[in-house]
């Protein structure tokens, strides 16, 4: 019901009292403003049944529950009220928080830039002057460039076609190690990769031998990069103790790998996560009183312990749900028959999302989604200009 | 006339030790009498993309 009408529903209201009627709005059994509970659960929570989860969809329409005078939709000073984030563990490259109060449409949106959209460094181009290990040069340089790059991605800039690689695009890497004759066999790491900061050092075989006026290499650097104040006091390093290849007795590997910036919907290896990935919060509800046995063959049933066992004093002991977060929604707890299933009631909130971040190093966890959230919106804001 | 054939430099697949060699002459590692040589890799640069 809208606001404008209130004041002529009183006048009504005051004149039905009048003549001793009862508005049925004022009945109790009438629902204002809030859903009735078991409308409120299909709302809100997905229920993960024995056989399958119900009830999983969300509700968009803002007029779903218009005949129950229930307002569905979704208000900007309403959802700012009611979200928050709450960060649970943070470390070096690893975060879980929860997102509470919103769609899972846009959860899930990013979830997806984190993994495909947000740019990091990795090697593209890898030049072997030398490599006479058993690992075939395809193969060695798909391996390196899956190796994460320690470097913050913003400050370069996209290599185009027509570029050439410069001090602002690139990153050069170096890789010259050899086994020796007589000795065991040796294991070739990342950190082997050794950064050239003034660009590469292999000369680029010139068409005509004879105009030596000066010789090429295969970067155009303008400058060295130590000498940029970003990264003079921190060298660009490589994530370590990575083995990219095992040498034999005299065999050697010489080559150069140059970096670029790239996303990761267009290979993998740009991608800034491990993985990222959100799970809804599970509830667990025992909708009957599980007291004695029965609730130490509940506590047992548990994988994860979610269950605990509290004592009611005189000699009785109860089931209590001591650690819902834990739930893998296993469904172990109510497999054994149809009793189970009617003492527990295992539910997901559809709207909290426990969202965890797994990072490759380029950037910390907190960074790469608070980067996420600006693209969003830098998307979001090319929509509106394509539209007005 | 064609200049005189160059010597090659091969290397023992069983030591690792450089042999050089001369059209005629018999394949077989001065060092260690193994008869498995490889020609050495080239060292032209070569390209690839890490995919």
């Amino acid at each position: 019901m809208s606001s404008s009408d209130s004041g002529s529903d009183e006048a009504m209201t005051d004149a039905q009292q009048q003549k001793g009627f009862v508005s049925a709005l004022e009945m109790p059994d009438v629902p204002s403003q809030k859903l009735q509970p078991h409308l409120e659960l299909r709302r809100t929570r997905v229920l993960c049944n024995a056989d399958a989860p119900d009830n999983t969809d969300t509700i968009q329409y803002s007029g779903a529950y218009a005949s129950m005078g229930v307002d569905n939709s979704l208000r900007l000073d309403q959802f700012a009220n009611n979200f928050r984030v709450e960060v649970k563990r943070l470390t070096e490259d690893e975060m879980e928080f929860d997102m509470v109060g919103i769609d899972p449409a846009i959860a899930n949106a990013f979830r997806r830039i984190l993994l495909a959209e947000l740019p990091t460094m990795a090697i593209e181009k890898v030049l072997i002057a030398n490599n006479t290990s058993v690992i075939q040069d395809e193969v060695l340089s798909h391996r390196l460039g899956l190796i994460p790059i320690k470097v913050d991605p913003r400050l370069f800039d996209y290599l185009s076609e027509n570029d050439k690689p410069s001090e602002k695009n690139t990153i050069v890497f170096k890789l010259h190690v050899k086994c020796g004759k007589k000795g065991p066999r040796m294991t070739v790491t990342s950190d082997e990769l050794k950064w050239l900061p003034s660009g590469s050092e292999l000369l680029k075989a010139s068409e005509d031998s004879n105009s030596s006026s000066r010789a090429e290499t295969y970067t155009s650097f303008t400058c060295s990069q130590d000498s940029l104040p970003e990264f003079s006091s921190n060298p660009i390093t490589v994530y370590p103790d990575i083995i990219v290849a095992k040498l034999g007795p005299g065999q050697e590997i010489e080559l150069e790998a140059h970096a670029v910036k790239g996303v990761g919907k267009t290979h993998a290896k740009w991608s800034p996560v491990a993985t990222c990935w959100y799970r809804m919060l599970p509830e667990v509800v025992l909708t009957q009183q599980i007291e004695g046995k029965t609730a130490e063959v509940l506590k047992k049933k548990c994988p994860v312990g979610v269950f605990d066992i509290e004592d009611l004093g005189d000699g009785r002991t109860r089931a209590t749900v001591a650690k819902p977060r834990a739930c893998t929604l296993c469904r172990e707890c109510i497999r054994d028959g149809e009793e189970w299933e009617k003492r527990i009631s295992l539910r997901r909130v559809k709207d909290h999302f426990i969202f965890t971040i797994e990072s490759t190093g380029a950037l910390p966890p907190e960074v790469l989604f608070t980067e996420a959230v600006k693209i969003l919106e830098d998307k979001c804001e090319r929509v509106i200009s394509d539209l007005s | 006339m064609d200049p005189p054939p160059e010597p090659v430099s091969y290397v023992c697949g069983d030591c690792g030790m450089e042999n050089t060699l001369k059209p005629g002459d018999v394949i077989q590692c001065r060092e260690c009498g193994y008869r498995i040589l490889y020609k050495k890799r080239t060292r032209r640069i070569i390209q690839y993309e890490a995919r």
